[in-house]
């Protein structure tokens, strides 16, 4: 029962490190809490689920297409929004306020569209069987978002690690300026690391779409309370921070749900997120940039 | 006025626009919540989710315990006012960006707690049967005094210390401003507005529900206080009146309202940051 | 003499830097008190440990003999710290007399509920700021540009608000972060003038200046910083002559010629 658990645990835990993983390389190199990106999840689990339902696309197709769809959307909503404030180097709650008031209006049209109502994958769209070793079930859903999300991170470590892009990202990270004078190209960077961030975000609601099977324009917002807790226990812009905090707060709220109660789950990312702020505000490694006031 | 007195002229229309008339009011003293957080250069995204709390403990102290307004009122006030104090507590000395991810974040897990605590909130379906208690005089009495009070206050030391804030907060606590109390301050009292919104809300609608008071109420309220401009307490009580009767005037808009509200924000950001009203209170008799 | 400031080996160390290496000073109540060294110095971050902006690594700073290592500035201001700041930093919204009564707010006792009521108390005391706001601006020469907004006063206009805005507090150690950068001749002496009248006042200042000339013509006492660490100290003679201050401006090189050539 109990490893039972853990499984599923770390099954929905690696969902949430991958939606938090984009949301933290945005602000740890961009400086920007950039709330559209509770869009390109929704929009990225929307492009996947138009593709099965009209082309009859395979997961295959539908999962990188739903997720490459929100990586450009993502360079779009980055230069639109936030290439005037870059500029002008304005503060971070100004950047904040206009991707907050953007998402808005991108949900909302999205709504006025296709409406509110509950979408589903079409049926048969991905084998609904479960393996079973030990005693324990595994569906292949769910290996397919672990497997996923393991992929996506190393491809992301490599990239960071291995390229002349990643160095390029990295030296952004540090110092805006010095990277600008060492001759990198900033506002490629920039779309670089949008693109990246936005198809991890979209990647990650093909996958919790898939997962839940129920796809909702405002399906990102709700997303967004895991990704908050997330980036904040796991430290802002912390990347190998986030990765743990969300396996953490995934296997949490799966033992709060079994052990206590399921409406107990819901304030588990709350809670964590309140605690962290008072008693560890630097996030789990002490990278973050806590500035003090 | 074809036959009509004025007396029944008023009534008719007060009759007609009830609901809206009630909804600028109570709008007024949301923009004025984020005004006050806003004048001292914080963000708070949970003015939405503070009137959430107010509307919730003021409607089930009048339908559990039968408490008199004059009682409930106040009530609704301090319940946020305690949330806003442990939420404030530890934010409030890190940089801005973590008192507004925490206030989203309250107001998400607030929205599925009310859904989840069926027991006590009535679930999905919210609570009904709430009696009308929120008189139009009072709403626009409180509003009156809330612009007031910021007027004045806005005419001293405070509303000095308050703006140094905004501009440079470091230089602000040079000229010896307690920053952490003025923040603090700022935020309790804006959780106690919002409150206050919230429970006269939920005495004039007598209905309300979980999704109500979460994050498009939330961005709503912020393009309040950015479209009025936040220079005098009057120019985010225009914003409120601007955006709430806009809908109505311009029923094709309807379905837009949000959409709006979310451009205005992004609009007022980038190009408007004083707002559409760029005064600014005089602080020096 | 009566001790008013004291650092006693007071450090600051950011990541992979000691920006203010166990530095010892100690300011005499009533005095003009320099302090120099070369850009990187560690000055300005000395600055900001005093009044509160950074907090210090180590060390320990008294006030008038009250611990005041690890008070935020606040508490630092009510005590009778005041500062300008090396790159003009006003309350450009506001106006020119706004900017000085700001600058009285640990002086004024008015709570917040007298103005909200706006008692005569409240008032009285209101009026009672303006008034002295004026005479400071009289003091700075800036009583005819006092409803003007800051923000659109010329540079050296700008910097004599700053130090009106910091001597409405009633300090009794004013922080003075170059306060003759970017001004000419004129404007400096000016300014010296100016500083030597505040000095009459009973304030006592701490200043940081690259205007060598300014500096021993003003101060009692000069303290030279260099990579963050103390490196002389004394009158202005002194430390004009002092070689460890010859080789911190000018390089090893010229001090050794320097000093070959005066026979020494």
């Amino acid at each position: 029962m109990l490893s039972q658990q853990l499984v599923n645990g770390l099954v929905l835990g690696s969902t949430y490190a991958l939606f938090a993983l984009g949301f933290t390389l945005i602000f740890g190199v961009l400086r920007v809490i950039n709330l559209t990106y509770g869009f390109y999840f929704s929009i990225g689990a929307f492009v996947a689920l138009t593709v099965a339902r009209e082309f009859g696309a395979t997961i295959w197709v539908a999962l990188p297409v739903g997720a490459l769809s929100a990586g450009v959307v993502a360079v779009v909503a980055d230069w639109i929004l936030l290439t005037r404030l870059r500029r002008a180097k304005a503060g971070e709650l100004a950047s904040l306020m206009v991707t907050l008031g953007a998402v808005l209006a991108l949900y909302s049209l999205m709504a006025v569209f296709i409406g509110t109502d509950i979408q589903r994958f079409p049926f048969g769209f991905v084998d609904n069987t479960a393996i079973e070793f030990g005693g324990i079930r595994i569906s292949l859903v769910q290996m397919l978002i672990v497997g996923t999300t393991f992929v996506l991170v190393a491809v992301l470590f490599l990239l960071l690690q291995r390229t002349k892009l990643g160095l390029m990202i990295r030296a952004l990270a540090e110092n805006e300026d010095a990277a600008r004078l060492m001759g990198i190209n900033v506002g490629l960077t920039v779309a670089a690391v949008s693109f990246l961030s936005g198809t991890l975000g979209g990647a990650a609601g093909v996958l919790i779409g898939l997962n839940f099977n129920a796809i909702q324009p405002f399906m990102g917002e709700h997303m967004m309370l895991r990704g908050f807790a997330v980036i904040i226990i796991g430290g802002l812009g912390d990347i190998r921070g986030a990765l743990i905090a969300g396996v953490l707060l995934g296997v949490l709220e799966v033992l709060t749900a079994g052990y206590i109660s399921s409406n107990a789950k819901e304030a588990v990312a709350f809670t964590i997120l309140v605690l962290t702020l008072w008693f560890r505000p630097v996030g789990l490694f002490g990278r973050a940039q806590a500035k003090r006031a | 006025m074809d036959g009509m007195t004025m007396a029944e002229w008023l009534d008719d229309f007060l009759f007609t626009y009830e609901t809206l008339i009630h909804a600028l009011g109570v709008n007024g003293l949301l923009a004025l919540s984020m005004y006050c957080v806003m004048a001292v250069g914080q963000l708070s995204l949970g003015q939405a989710a503070f009137m959430g709390i107010g509307a919730y403990t003021g409607a089930l102290l009048t339908l559990n315990l039968g408490l008199p307004f004059w009682l409930v009122l106040p009530l609704s006030a301090l319940a946020p006012a305690v949330v806003a104090l442990v939420i404030g507590g530890p934010t409030l000395r890190l940089s801005g960006v973590y008192l507004a991810i925490s206030t989203i974040a309250l107001g998400e897990v607030l929205r599925v707690l009310y859904i989840n605590a069926e027991w006590l909130t009535g679930g999905a379906l919210g609570l009904s049967g709430i009696p009308r208690k929120a008189d139009l005089w009072l709403i626009y009495l409180l509003l009156f005094l809330a612009v007031l009070g910021f007027w004045a206050v806005g005419r001293s030391k405070i509303g000095r210390a308050m703006e140094a804030m905004r501009e440079d907060e470091a230089v602000a606590g040079v000229m010896g401003v307690n920053l952490p109390v003025y923040k603090m301050g700022a935020l309790v009292v804006s959780a106690m507005l919002a409150g206050l919104a919230g429970c006269l809300t939920a005495h004039s609608n007598s209905f309300i529900g979980p999704n109500e008071f979460g994050f498009e109420m939330a961005v709503t309220i912020l393009s309040f206080a950015l479209l009025g401009g936040i220079g005098t307490p009057i120019a985010p009580v225009i914003g409120a009146l601007v955006l709430t009767s806009l809908p109505e005037i311009l029923r094709p808009l309807q379905d837009f309202r949000l959409v709006i509200n979310g451009l205005i924000i992004v609009v007022a950001v980038l190009f408007l940051p004083r707002g559409v009203i760029p005064f600014r209170l005089r602080r020096a008799p | 003499m009566t001790v008013l400031l004291s650092a006693s080996r007071l450090t600051k160390q950011f990541t992979g830097l000691l920006a203010v290496n166990e530095v010892d000073v100690e300011v005499a109540a009533g005095s003009v008190h320099g302090i120099i060294g070369p850009n990187g110095a560690g000055k300005t971050t000395l600055f900001n440990l005093i009044s509160g902006l950074l907090p210090s690594t180590s060390g320990t700073l008294t006030l008038d003999g009250r611990d005041v290592t690890s008070a935020p500035p606040y508490q630092r201001t009510r005590l009778g710290v005041a500062r300008t700041f090396q790159n003009i930093r006003m309350f450009s919204d506001m106006t020119v007399v706004e900017n000085v009564m700001t600058g009285m707010h640990t002086r004024l006792k008015s709570s917040g509920v007298a103005s909200l009521l706006r008692l005569p108390g409240f008032r009285r005391e209101e009026r009672a700021a303006r008034d002295k706001a004026m005479e400071l601006l009289a003091f700075v020469s800036l009583a005819d540009k006092a409803r003007i907004r800051s923000g659109d006063l010329s540079y050296g206009d700008q910097r004599r608000l700053e130090i009106a805005r910091a001597l409405a507090g009633d300090p009794r150690l004013l922080l003075l972060d170059e306060p003759a950068a970017g001004m000419n001749p004129t404007e400096t002496r000016d300014l010296g003038t100016l500083l030597r009248q505040v000095a009459k006042r009973d304030i006592t200042l701490l200043l940081v200046e690259h205007n060598m000339g300014f500096v021993m013509d003003l101060c009692d006492r000069i303290t030279v910083l260099n990579f963050g660490r103390k490196i002389a100290e004394g009158g202005p003679r002194e430390v004009r002559d002092n070689p460890a201050v010859i080789e911190a401006y000018l390089g090893t090189k010229v001090a050794a010629r320097l000093a070959k050539a005066h026979g020494a």
